[in-house]
């Protein structure tokens, strides 16, 4: 057991780390406040391969690995959780299943603009009527021609107007097997500008708000036949699949989101006096903080598991799972004990642990609840 | 070489466009003081073209003797010509200490000279004196007297460390400006003028000067400020804080604020000091009418000297001012201000 | 063109000091960064780089652990990293090192030498002209802006309250001023090719042309006489006095400290 990260990790983990406090800690505030897209700060990390990282370099990518990856979004969400969503569902639900199941020419056409930062990436599964339950899909893509053609809506898309390209899934056919039926669903590449396709409204949120959610609209949207990702039919194993490598950038994220709550947490009790001493010096703020700062080194250990497993095992959706579930509830915990530690000053917004707290929420939520987490923890090992 | 055969204080008499600079003035007070325990004379070392003019100003703050290197060769700072003509006096008259003032052209020619005779450089110093080195007799280990030990900051101010140059001469050091102190001036004070010019060969070491663009002042950084004058709710509205802005001027600096008077609306955010602000770190900071929170605090306690003035006698401010006073700032700013430019014009 | 670019390890003072018990520093103690002037100067030759191709080589001379630094140098895209490393280097003075830098560079070919204006530890802004005196080359420092025509460089020379435009015969020295640029990050593609590099370790042995009087803590002239942290200040002195006494106190204490 190597538990230690290697130097070239290390040295990337100094650079994401050195990029987020100068980049994009100083607009955090901003990026929450006016629920504004860091469109600046996503063409930056273009310009330095952050949006890349996992991708081989034949296809405009960094060349570097899953963990890296993770690293990246962890040490942006340590200052801001909107970037780091960014660059999670770009790389994860867009360029990843691209790279998985594309042709190779879909790859040449889509992933060095993608992996450059040139263009930018989202995923839709989400529909009103369907989160989780893959099942209860209604948007349709019909072949006609040369053609697809998508009818339906998606929603709560990360990225939403900003991306350039989609992956969509919608369901292609209705399957009977043994007299039930279910339907058939596929993956399709779908790019921004299509005729067909627009945007509908943009969700006020909670957290992570400079991150655009927003709804897909499709009416009668034509896209070619060859824009199918994948096999026909098998959209739901894509989904599927897709989603256990997301799982590991919003751990991350949530990983994140904790650390950076904790660093600001420990300052502030180390400088706060009440009573005449420093709160770090009551015996109940320390205990917390080792309470805190165990969990949050379990939860290191579980994401960064999680991401080496995607390097070396086919399959890793109960590492993905165990990570996702156990980072976002510790940062939901974290944050929460760190703005009770800041007192009145962790509820007022000049507070960055008052934003973390409620960035951290969503991660016990999208791609997969941590209700789902567990049953696909207690799915795998109690089968 | 015989290190008893340099004698004598140095002092590299800076001067711009044919002007003395205010750290010759203060190099020579320096000087004559470490002269006095050494029994030395002072000299001054003039570089330049056509400055022999400027020998009596130096001779009227301290300097016993001046040597005059005066070439058209160096109308113009230039590291080579200069350093040439500084090393070449150095050699000549052997003095047993060089200073040399740490402005931007002391930086550049202070250790190329040294390099060239092969002696060692302290750096931006900020105390002189003659001492015994090593400061502690060591057993079995000479004791040398009569040593210049220079005293200066590193690592970002975070220490203090006191250097020797026991085997070499010179002891060169070059000085930070503004922290020796000239001597009164000696009306009518002569001294002893050599000329000295070492000849001057230009050769693919000396560059070529294309331009010279003097700068016009900028806007003001707070973060630029050697003197910060703060203020915070406390001073009441934003037309009071003229009373901040005459102090300010009275000493050179500038006003800051503090978030409070942000978020009322009087001052604009990049006047505002503390965690959510600038960090600054001034020579002398007032905080006037701040109470002293945490996030305020962060940005300002680094400065060199911190100067409170509040009413509120428990203000935290107070935790970490190096002068406190408790007061109207009223009436105690203005005062204040008074009693400043007083100082200055009896001066 | 070939560039070379001296850089240098340093504590980040951010984090405060240590020393050892001879009062030098313990570097291994703090977080170690590339000096910031440094950085200025490495992102001035990957710049050249960029607009005319060049060969940009780092050189440090530093403990083995400077090696981290040589990565991140090669990461944001040098071609080549030196490391001078040897117990016996230890110890030196600005003098010692800028012999034993100089003595390295004699090694190798160059057309342009850059160095940062001044380490964020020592400050003193000494090694960058001692090595261009060694060398015997033309020198300019506080460069805040750099371009080569025809084998000269343009360099604007920031003083107090000018700038002179200089011209000087390449090869030259030039340090470089943190303001000259903005430097690039590293690439995460780049660190990972970084560590498939080899970084080029030169001891004493390699180094023909160093003198032994010349290096190391022997061959310092300077020597440390004293050294300690800065006193940490808590609270200082309060007074609560009527308004003409508390100023009169305040103006007692500014002519003490020769404010005024």
């Amino acid at each position: 057991m190597e538990f230690g990260l290697s130097k070239k990790h290390q040295l990337a983990q100094s650079l994401f780390r050195e990029f987020a406090e100068n980049e994009v800690k100083p607009l955090a505030q901003e990026t929450d406040e006016l629920e504004k897209f860091p469109a600046e700060t996503v063409e930056k990390m273009g310009r330095y391969g952050f949006m890349g990282i996992p991708v081989p370099k034949e296809y405009g990518g960094q060349g570097c690995d899953a963990l890296t990856y993770a690293m990246c979004v962890e040490e942006l969400s340590k200052v801001c959780g909107t970037t780091g969503v960014i660059v999670s569902a770009h790389t994860s639900l867009c360029i990843d299943p691209i790279m998985t199941y594309g042709t190779e020419e879909q790859k040449r056409k889509y992933v060095p603009d993608l992996a450059s930062g040139r263009k930018l990436g989202a995923f839709g599964l989400t529909e009103p009527g369907a989160g989780t339950d893959a099942q209860g899909q209604q948007t349709k893509a019909v072949l006609e021609g040369d053609e697809w053609v998508l009818n339906g809506s998606k929603c709560f898309i990360t990225n939403g107007s900003y991306a350039d390209v989609y992956i969509i899934i919608a369901v292609t056919g209705i399957i009977e097997k043994r007299g039930r039926t279910s339907k058939e669903i596929s993956a399709f590449i779908v790019e921004k500008g299509t005729p067909g396709f627009t945007f509908g409204t943009k969700e006020k949120k909670m957290g992570i708000r400079g991150s655009a959610t927003y709804e897909l609209i499709f009416q009668d949207c034509r896209i070619p036949k060859d824009n199918i990702l994948g096999k026909q039919g098998k959209g739901f194993g894509i989904a599927m699949h897709t989603l256990d490598g997301g799982r590991i950038g919003i751990a991350a994220q949530a990983l994140g989101l904790a650390e950076g709550a904790l660093e600001a947490t420990i300052k502030y009790v180390k400088e706060r006096k009440q009573f005449g001493r420093t709160i770090g010096q009551f015996q109940n703020t320390q205990f917390q903080i080792a309470d805190l700062a165990a969990k949050v080194e379990a939860a290191k250990l579980l994401v960064y598991k999680a991401a080496c497993a995607k390097e070396t095992q086919s399959t890793y959706s109960v590492e993905a799972a165990m990570a996702k579930l156990f980072a976002s509830e510790t940062a939901m915990e974290v944050t929460t004990k760190c703005v009770q530690l800041h007192g009145g000053y962790g509820y007022i917004r000049e507070y960055d642990v008052e934003r973390m707290m409620r960035d951290a929420k969503i991660t016990e939520i999208y791609e997969g609840t941590s209700e789902v987490q567990r049953m696909v923890i207690s799915g795998s090992i109690m089968k | 070489m015989a290190l008893e055969e340099y004698k004598g204080v140095y002092v590299y008499a800076q001067q711009v466009d044919n002007k003395l600079s205010g750290i010759a003035f203060e190099l020579l007070g320096e000087a004559r003081k470490l002269a006095a325990p050494l029994n030395a004379e002072v000299a001054a070392v003039l570089i330049g073209y056509e400055v022999k003019p400027l020998a009596d100003e130096l001779a009227a703050y301290g300097a016993d003797k001046i040597i005059v290197v005066d070439d058209p060769e160096l109308k113009e700072y230039r590291t080579e010509p200069y350093t040439h003509a500084l090393a070449s006096v150095i050699n000549e008259f052997k003095p047993e200490i060089m200073l040399v003032g740490a402005t931007a052209i002391g930086r550049d020619l202070g250790p190329r000279v040294s390099a060239r005779v092969k002696t060692g450089l302290t750096a931006d110093c900020t105390m002189l004196e003659i001492g015994d080195f090593p400061i502690n007799p060591i057993p079995g280990r000479e004791q040398k007297h009569n040593q210049l030990l220079m005293t200066r900051p590193a690592f970002g101010g975070n220490t203090i460390a006191t250097i020797a140059c026991p085997d070499h001469r010179p002891q060169m050091a070059t000085v930070r400006p503004g922290v020796m102190q000239k001597i009164d001036r000696i009306e009518g004070a002569k001294a002893e003028v050599v000329e000295y010019n070492p000849g001057f060969t230009p050769d693919g070491r000396y560059v070529e000067i294309l331009d010279i663009v003097k700068s016009v002042v900028d806007t003001v950084d707070i973060m630029d400020a050697k003197v910060l004058v703060s203020g915070g709710r406390g001073v009441g509205s934003p037309e009071n804080f003229a009373i901040l802005e005459d102090l300010a001027k009275a000493l050179g600096g500038e006003v800051s604020c503090s978030r409070a008077v942000v978020d009322s609306g009087w001052k604009p955010k990049d006047m505002q000091v503390g965690q959510t602000g600038k960090t600054v770190r001034p020579q002398i900071y007032f905080a006037i009418g701040i109470s002293g929170a945490i996030q305020h605090v962060a940005g300002m306690e680094e400065s060199d000297l911190i100067i409170a003035i509040n009413k509120d006698e428990t203000a935290p401010i107070f935790d970490v001012a190096d002068y406190g006073l408790v007061g109207d700032l009223n009436k105690i700013v203005p005062k204040l201000t008074e009693a400043i430019l007083a100082a200055k014009a009896g001066k | 063109m070939k560039i070379i670019v001296c850089i240098k390890q340093v504590p980040d003072t951010k984090g405060g000091v240590s020393f050892n018990p001879d009062g030098t520093l313990n570097r291994g103690a703090m977080q170690a960064i590339m000096n910031p002037d440094d950085k200025a100067g490495l992102e001035a030759a990957l710049r050249l780089k960029d607009q005319y191709g060049a060969e940009v080589t780092v050189l440090t001379m530093g403990i083995p652990k400077a090696d981290d630094m040589l990565r991140e140098a090669l990461a944001m895209g040098a071609d080549k990293a030196i490391l001078v490393t040897d117990r016996c280097l230890a110890g030196a003075d600005t003098w010692a090192t800028s012999s034993t830098v100089a003595a390295a560079i004699k090694n190798l070919e160059y057309d342009l030498i850059i160095t940062g204006r001044q380490a964020i530890d020592g400050d003193t802004a000494q090694v960058g002209p001692q090595i261009s005196e060694h060398l015997g080359l033309p020198l300019i420092s506080y460069a805040q802006s750099l371009k080569i025509e025809d084998g000269y460089a343009i360099v604007d020379r920031q003083f107090e309250d000018r700038y002179h435009v200089l011209k000087a015969k390449l090869p030259c020295v030039i340090t470089a001023l943190s303001e000259l640029n903005a430097p690039r990050y590293m690439t995460p593609g780049g660190i990972f090719d970084a560590y498939e590099k080899e970084v080029i370790v030169w001891t004493r042995a390699d180094l023909p042309e160093l003198a032994d009087e010349n290096m190391g803590l022997k061959g310092s002239p300077t020597q440390i006489a004293r050294a300690s942290d800065k006193v940490r200040k808590g609270a200082g002195e309060k007074v609560n006095l009527d308004p003409d006494e508390s100023v009169k106190y305040l103006i007692g204490k500014f002519t003490e400290k020769h404010i005024i």
